[in-house]
């Protein structure tokens, strides 16, 4: 299966080394969950407020069923696949300066 | 005698197409069910699927267990019943993936757990905390099972009109059943993957085909007019029966803050006595709802992340990085199917209002089996037939799956938690497969009997309940133990407990007075009504209690508001006050959770040498 790294080098037991990785993570998700967050928290507002607004047709559907009953799938598969690519990226990129800091 | 009564009572009025598909889709499970049962050997296979599950696999079985019988029937009833607010429940179960995939799938999937029980006693070191995450997953997992079996006995009843309402139930419990301790997780896996695409087909083709021949989704929804208008701007040939008096009205079903979030304050609005009060009340009304909408989103996303049937499914990937791409698919394949419910509920408000005059399995819940049937008087009698074999098909598949994923987790709870970590730690791996097999009998007897019992209650709110419970406790614990190095033990078990309990407490209250409410609605005597009442004088306290205070009956029904942050704040403080008690080796487990896999500190949990390694 995989080829495990041995033996395990020092600076990734360090505190600094785990910090900083989850605080990278930690970073990339809370910005992807705010976008998210910030949708479904302004919805139900924009519903409470401008309800003539949200009311008004498009297409037979009123503005605020095409954005939660259609719009909303798509805009969370963007935030997800924007996720996934960094998040790997991050992952990748966390792995290699392990490893290079191990070779030095 | 009595059965072949039964027998011919039953076989009258069958559509033989309907008959057809629902037997073809349940003989389909069995056989796979069988054919599996020889590829699943090991341990590792019942429990984890061998951890081999590819991405594609993994992400059309998880869907396939999530689509549940509230999925597939009960989001078009309620929004047919209720409209647009129901629309937040199909959105958040799609959405509320996306917090796991932020913040949960990855980390879990490498600690390396065989269960989420596994992950609370690993991450805390504490043979306790494992008791304790144990009686949640069963306790979820029975919320969660109920109205998967009233989908069943629902539909069955539907099916076979003579059938009572217990025989679905039985035979659904008993099918899975057998299917689950055949192949254990690796079997239904494959099972599962193929009931999503089944449930996929089954919720598009009729309604393409509906809609083409009765008016499209847009068209339909035009025809409710908003309060901005004078008159509904129905296009030309869109076809809409006279409304019963019981729907509600254009104006508040296609509109934010309708019945759905205002039940409570209607109570107490026919109930007041004053002009001033019930005008004081009425004031209320939106705020009201605008707190339920929030207090129903966070329990419905922050409990998708804390359902342990599916968190149990993270464990089959091979890896951190395909837990998060499965859960990416995850989402896309359960957002395409959740577009189409609603769309049943509004073709169905306008071509079968009388469903609103019915109650419970009558009612708007059945409204996707009922709908297809509608061509049938159009001059399409087979196409009618055939299409509502596929839409009873498709609901069939939707609680078989449901129910064996819960079945899978909840076995697993009792065979390698309670049997395979506390009774006996020293089980051999044919005695832990053996348990995992009487576990599953042992669990679908329960949930039969427990299914057979909740016939009055509706669907989807029984699984908005077990979503309450699963964001005051799992996702709480999940999301501060991946993400927060000072949690301890005790903060960690009481953060859970509290929220948890409380949810579950509250819940409980409002389902003693709503159960006894409806039944009183029954009565039409006076007399026989207070009598009634003096038989059920708590039930009668609290719902009394409800129709006084609006608001706290509001926070009983949707406790999410309150209880995630209840929750997360006694986890931080109580751990602050215990923070001697951090486990050691943190760090380590930490890296473990965190760190990518090509590092190498990926430590399997569970050893090989325990003879489970799925390796």
């Amino acid at each position: 299966m995989r080829e495990p790294t041995s033996p395990t080098p020092v600076d990734i037991h360090s505190d600094a080394f785990l910090a900083r990785m989850m605080r990278d993570q930690l970073k990339l998700s809370i910005a992807c969950a705010l976008c998210f967050v910030v949708a479904l928290v302004a919805l139900p507002l924009l519903n409470y407020f401008q309800p003539a607004f949200m009311a008004q047709r498009i297409f037979g559907f009123t503005l605020t069923w095409l954005i939660l009953g259609v719009l909303f799938f798509p805009f969370v598969w963007v935030i997800s696949y924007v996720f996934i690519k960094r998040s790997i990226a991050l992952e990748n990129a966390e792995a290699q300066a392990a490893q290079d800091g191990q070779t030095k | 005698m009595n059965t072949l009564l039964l027998a011919t009572e039953a076989t009258k009025g069958i559509d033989p197409w309907i008959a057809i598909c629902s037997l073809a889709t349940v003989a389909i499970t069995v056989g796979m069910g069988f054919w599996t049962a020889g590829k699943s050997k090991s341990a590792g296979d019942f429990f984890v699927a061998g951890r081999s599950v590819s991405v594609g696999w993994n992400a059309s079985a998880i869907s396939g267990e999530y689509l549940s019988a509230a999925s597939f029937m009960g989001v078009a009833g309620m929004v047919m019943a209720t409209g647009y607010d129901a629309l937040w429940y199909p959105v958040c179960y799609a959405c509320g993936y996306l917090f796991l995939l932020l913040f949960i799938a990855g980390p879990l999937r490498r600690f390396g757990a065989y269960t989420i029980p596994d992950f609370a006693e690993g991450r805390y070191d504490s043979p306790m905390f494992r008791k304790i995450a144990v009686c949640f997953v069963l306790f979820i997992g029975f919320f969660y099972t109920m109205p998967q079996m009233k989908g069943a006995g629902t539909t069955l009843a539907y099916i076979f009109p003579g059938l009572p309402y217990w025989a679905g139930v039985v035979v659904v419990g008993a099918v899975i059943t057998l299917n689950v301790s055949l192949g254990g997780m690796k079997g239904i896996t494959l099972v599962q993957a193929f009931q999503y695409w089944l449930k996929v087909f089954a919720i598009t083709v009729p309604i393409f085909v509906l809609a083409s021949l009765v008016g499209h989704y847009q068209q339909h929804l035009a025809a409710n007019k908003t309060s901005q208008e004078t008159v509904a701007a129905a296009p030309a040939g869109i076809e809409r029966k006279a409304l019963p008096a019981k729907a509600p009205k254009d104006e508040a079903w296609i509109a934010p803050f309708g019945k759905l979030t205002t039940k409570a304050l209607d109570a107490s609005i026919v109930a007041a006595k004053t002009p001033e009060a019930k005008a004081e009340l009425e004031a209320n009304k939106k705020p009201y709802s605008l707190l339920y909408t929030y207090s129903l989103i966070i329990a419905l996303v922050c409990g998708t992340a804390g359902l342990p049937h599916i968190l149990v499914r993270f464990y089959t990937n091979p890896d951190g990085v395909a837990a998060k791409r499965t859960t990416m698919w995850v989402m896309i394949l359960i957002g395409v199917f959740y577009v189409f419910p609603p769309v049943y509920g509004v073709i169905g408000r306008s071509l079968t209002p009388e469903l609103y005059d019915a109650v419970g399995a009558k009612g708007t819940d059945k409204v996707v089996l009922e709908l297809p049937t509608l061509l049938a008087g159009r001059d399409h009698p087979l196409l009618g037939s055939i299409l509502s074999g596929i839409t009873c098909a498709g609901a069939f598949a939707a609680f078989m799956s449901t129910f064996s994923g819960l079945l899978v987790s909840m076995s697993s709870a009792l065979a390698h938690d309670i049997y395979g970590r506390m009774l006996k730690p020293g089980a051999s791996p044919e005695q832990r497969l053996k348990a995992f097999k009487w576990s599953a009998l042992i669990v679908g007897l329960v949930a039969v009997g427990l299914g057979s019992q909740v016939e009055a209650l509706e669907i989807n709110f029984m699984v908005g309940q077990a979503f309450a419970i699963a964001a005051a406790s799992y996702f709480p614990l999940l999301f501060m133990s991946v993400w927060w190095r000072g949690m301890t033990m005790r903060g960690a078990a009481t953060g859970m407990l509290v929220g948890g309990l409380s949810a579950l407490a509250s819940i409980t209250l409002t389902s003693i007075s709503d159960v006894a409410v409806a039944k009183a609605k029954k009565i039409a005597d006076a007399a026989e009504l207070s009598a009634y009442w003096a038989d059920h004088p708590l039930a009668k306290t609290i719902a009394d209690y409800w129709v006084a205070h609006p608001l706290a009956r509001i926070l009983c029904e949707q406790p999410a508001i309150w209880a995630v942050p209840l929750s997360i704040i006694l986890m931080i403080v109580v751990s602050k006050a215990t923070e001697a008690t951090v486990p050691a080796d943190v760090r380590m487990k930490m890296l473990v959770l965190h760190a990518p896999e090509a590092l190498g500190l990926k430590q399997e949990y569970i050893k090989e040498h325990e003879g489970l390694g799925g390796h």
